[in-house]
């Protein structure tokens, strides 16, 4: 996730503060952090309580506001399954049910490049049902394309690490019980 | 096994063992979030389909698996309390879930919680570092339940969370670390920065905001989506082997600068510990934190290593108020922590 303020480097730090009973957060990197965070009380935080983390994403303007964006036009916009809109998604930072993710997946792309540092793709686990290794073989493939890229275009030091990793992805999905 | 087994033993059988690099990690936790399919995510499901969804996932894991199950509801509050402080559920699990449940194994090395923020979450728990084995561990309880139940996955997202913040593999992967020698020399200011421009996060076990009571520090993976549960493992294995490299010469440069300094400190410690009637639960913290160092040193012999991690469970409000059978006020806590701790360490001394 980035610093909500110089919306560069990563955040860090996670700051409290209350004004008259209302409390607001911000998520700002060390550096920011310094020249702001005097006014805040500190805390740092792993589990990002992500309700008021959403508001401030998407209210880039003025990120110390603690009452998150509002949203008319995307009103319309509602999860069939759970009745979930999306001004309530981003009011409470959590989906209502899975099918939220497709309902929401235009708007989500971009907050998850934010939460997840530029990445939206799984590259992990799948489950055994939906073809446990499905992944591994598909990343075999464009990397053998490449590797052929490569090798056309003699550059055979890239071509020599491209091959190292189709190896290293051959050797972990014989491992996970796959075939070739 | 019973509930009051959960809740009078302050420490988890699996505690009690060592593993690699015992002497700086104490342990090794792995969490991974799973939602079911065909139901909403917790904060949304009806109450029958609460108690059936817990009832599934129950049944999938008894074939394999011995476990205990505790629903919330027929909890005290108390009895909830110490089970967030022996780290067994989530305090959120324990005060804003609804139809929450936990499955416990014997040894409290596996807790799975149920309606938590997701339908489940399987964690798994090892002394020292251990994570690609504790991984292994939890992968297989996640293939157990896979077989029985459709979980919510997309190709493109992974394994769908009620919070984004966990999509993906949702693998939250951690080590509870001892950084006394970094602490006292003054270097953590400066590592946790760099340790969060790699999307890990460092934080304080016990104590509010920037505090690390006792020295003891969580470290973890912030990023659950664009990398393997094996990458993630990975990486977080380098950076611990990283400050576990630094905590190691920190103390010995520590020791080689005024080695009679730290021996008056630790022994200093070990002295308050052993004689005072009222103790502030950050006094307590400090001391046990500079006697484990003591142990770690070769200073003190006769003190087992577990002492920090067992004391620091067993003198919470929640353990204490259930040993006292009752609520306590602060100056009370005080003067229990104090008996508690003297009692305990008169036990090391006599074995
Ligand atoms: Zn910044
Ligand atoms: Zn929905
Ligand atoms: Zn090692």
């Amino acid at each position: 996730m980035k610093c909500q303020r110089c919306n560069e480097r990563p955040a860090t730090l996670h700051f409290t503060k209350t004004i008259n009973g209302e409390k607001s957060e911000i998520y700002l990197c060390e550096k920011c952090a310094k020249e702001q965070g005097e006014e805040y009380m500190f805390s740092y935080h792993p589990d990002f309580s992500i309700g008021n983390l959403l508001g401030g994403l998407f209210n880039i303007e003025s990120p110390f506001l603690s009452k998150p964006a509002q949203y008319p036009q995307q009103h319309a916009l509602k999860c069939e399954h759970c009745q979930t809109t999306f001004q309530e998604f981003v009011n409470r930072g959590k989906f209502g049910c899975p099918h939220c993710y497709e309902t929401f997946q235009e708007q989500l792309t971009p907050i998850l490049k934010r939460l997840q540092n530029g990445n939206n793709v799984h590259k992990g686990k799948i489950p055994k049902r939906m073809g446990g290794t499905l992944h591994v073989k598909k990343e075999i493939e464009e990397l053998r394309v490449k590797l052929q890229q490569a090798i056309a275009h003699e550059e055979f030091e890239s071509a020599a690490s491209i091959r190292d990793q189709i190896r290293s992805l051959e050797k972990s999905l014989l491992s996970k019980g796959g075939e070739l | 096994m019973s509930l009051e087994r959960f809740i009078n033993q302050a420490v988890s059988s699996w505690m009690s063992n060592e593993g690699p690099h015992s002497e700086i990690v104490l342990s090794s936790r792995i969490r991974l979030a799973r939602n079911l399919a065909d139901y909403k995510f917790p904060s949304l499901l009806q109450p029958e389909k609460a108690a059936e969804l817990t009832a599934k996932i129950n049944e999938s894991m008894q074939e394999k698996y011995d476990l205990e199950l505790l629903t919330m509801e027929k909890l005290s509050t108390l009895q909830k309390r110490v089970l967030v402080e022996k780290h067994l559920i989530s305090p959120y699990l324990s005060d804003a879930s609804s139809y929450g449940a936990v499955l416990l194994s014997d040894t409290e090395d596996i807790s799975i919680m149920i309606n938590e923020e997701d339908h489940i979450r399987i964690q798994c728990l090892s002394p020292g570092l251990q994570l690609k084995e504790t991984l292994k561990k939890a992968s297989e309880i996640d293939d157990v339940i896979e077989a029985k139940l459709k979980y919510a996955f997309d190709e493109q997202r992974g394994y769908l969370t009620s919070c984004p913040t966990n999509v993906g593999t949702g693998l939250r992967a951690s080590v509870m670390i001892h950084l006394p020698g970094l602490v006292l020399t003054q270097q953590m200011n400066r590592i946790i920065p760099a340790i969060n421009q790699l999307g890990f996060v460092v934080r304080g076990i016990y104590g509010e905001g920037s505090e690390a009571l006792g020295n003891i520090f969580q470290i973890s993976n912030q990023l659950t989506l664009g990398k393997s549960e094996e990458d993630i493992v990975e990486d977080l294995l380098s950076i611990v082997h990283q400050i576990i490299n630094h905590e190691e010469s920190a103390r010995e440069s520590l020791s080689n600068m005024s080695s009679i300094h730290l021996e008056d400190k630790v022994f200093r410690s070990y002295g308050v510990l052993t004689n005072s009637r009222i103790i502030e639960s950050k006094e307590a913290a400090q001391c046990l934190s500079d006697v484990r160092l003591g142990i770690d040193m070769g200073y003190i012999q006769n003190v087992s290593r577990c002492i920090l991690n067992e004391l620091m469970i067993l003198t919470q409000p929640g353990f204490l108020q259930q040993y006292a059978g009752g609520t306590l006020r602060p100056e009370e806590r005080d003067i229990r922590r104090a008996a508690l701790i003297r009692e305990r360490l008169k036990l090391e001394e006599n074995c």
